[in-house]
């Protein structure tokens, strides 16, 4: 082996007073969690965790801090972690967001963070739900592109502004957060939702797909658009800045236009 | 203890959330856009008529009985307030019902406070309606005219 080898530069000790320039400050916050398990109690509780996190963590680091190292009992939903499969959507501090694109900083860190499974629908253990009317719903309005052409064989060309027409409506990840934070949809689980409609709506503005009234005439329905009393709660909620009730509202004159 | 939970992923709906099989018909649309109509057409009729009523002429002080009968002596006002009272009355019963549609969690519950309002919206649509028409300032009672200053001398 040659005689020296040049030390890393990571290995280099610095003196006390230079260190700290890139330091990731940290702070002490409460995580209040609300816990539930069908085998333990019928009856949720909070509970609290006192834990040191930096600065550059969200609301998924704190509770995979709880998970990994203090109660490995603790459940939630999350893949990516990125804020694009939409599983962590979660209601903290009674607001739905994915917990993957909170922030801790951005969260009022002197007072607990609450963080609670989404409201409206089944909780199964601690923060999961159970999404399955969620996704009924969903898969009601067909959410696939129908064509009664025949099949081409290219692709299905379209003009920028035929796509321009839906592009916000392809954002949607079926994280819950719109329809978990309908008031309409809390009562009674009957409304189709908002994440339904919002799918409805990318296909039916969608200049190659035919079955546009089939999805105007199923959210026809009573519990479809009718049910919308424009809180605005889903645009409010959406993580990606879908304009919820605004694609309801075209929905709803699109059936008008078609009706009368 | 033990409690039964599911296989995720079941395919299984939780039977509250199911969905009875779609209602056909329009109805909804046209309740909703009713509410829009009758709204727009609502603040006319309820604007107009606070402005003549308070501010034309000698304004506030000179309602009183003889000012209503004058009004309701005018084929004009009479259909002016009838359509402000069967919109009014429709739009608030309207937008009722979906408040006890939305809030109300039990369908028994949902199905009585609904009565209550169809009953109470039909006597108060009905009794107005007869009000305007058959409203007469000077009653005849037992063959003696009753005081009122407006009223021609027998």
């Amino acid at each position: 082996m040659s005689a020296e080898l040049a030390e890393p530069a990571s290995k280099i000790e610095l003196p006390a007073h230079i260190g700290g320039g890139g330091e990731i400050p940290t702070f002490n916050i409460t995580l209040r969690v609300r816990r539930y398990n069908p085998e333990v109690s019928e009856e949720p509780v909070w509970e609290d965790h006192q834990l040191t996190m930096y600065g550059t963590d969200r609301v998924l680091d704190a509770l995979h801090k709880i998970k990994w190292e203090i109660d490995g009992s603790l459940s939630f939903r999350r893949s990516c972690a990125h804020g694009v499969c939409g599983s962590d959507a979660m209601r903290i501090n009674g607001r739905n967001r994915l917990a993957c694109k909170t922030l801790l900083k951005d969260l009022d860190t002197s007072k607990p963070i609450t963080v609670e499974p989404i409201k409206g629908l089944p909780v199964e253990k601690d923060l999961i739900v159970d999404m399955e009317p969620f996704f009924q719903s969903f898969r009601e309005v067909m959410p696939f592109l129908i064509n009664k052409g025949h099949e081409p064989t290219k692709e299905r060309l379209q003009s920028v502004e035929d796509r321009e027409r839906f592009d916000d409506t392809t954002k949607c990840i079926l994280c819950a957060a719109c329809t978990s934070s309908c008031p309409v949809f809390w009562t009674d689980g009957q409304y189709f939702g908002p994440a339904a409609i919002v799918n409805a709506h990318r296909f039916i503005f969608d200049s190659r797909d035919d079955a546009g009234d089939m999805r105007l005439e199923i959210l026809n329905d009573k519990e479809g658009v009718w049910r919308c009393r424009t809180t605005f709660n889903c645009s409010e909620a959406c993580p990606r800045g879908i304009q919820v009730t605004q694609a309801i509202a075209e929905v709803k004159q699109a059936i008008l236009a078609r009706k009368i | 203890m033990s409690t039964d939970i599911q296989n995720p992923r079941s395919g299984k709906i939780a039977p509250q959330y199911r969905r009875g099989t779609g209602s056909k018909g329009n109805f909804e649309m046209f309740a909703w856009l009713f509410m829009r109509l009758s709204g727009v057409v609502l603040v006319v009729l309820i604007f107009g008529h606070l402005f003549v009523n308070l501010l034309v002429g000698e304004g506030i002080h000179a309602i009183d009985f003889g000012f209503v009968a004058g009004k309701w002596a005018d084929p004009f006002w009479q259909f002016w307030d009838l359509a402000m009272l069967w919109l009014a009355m429709l739009h608030g019963t309207n937008g009722v019902r979906t408040i006890i549609n939305d809030y109300a969690e039990k369908d028994a519950t949902r199905f009585w406070l609904k009565v209550v309002l169809y009953a109470a919206s039909f006597v108060i649509i009905v009794l107005g309606t007869l009000v305007i028409f058959t409203f007469n300032p000077c009653p005849v009672v037992n063959g003696v005219q009753l005081p009122g200053g407006f009223c021609p001398a027998p």
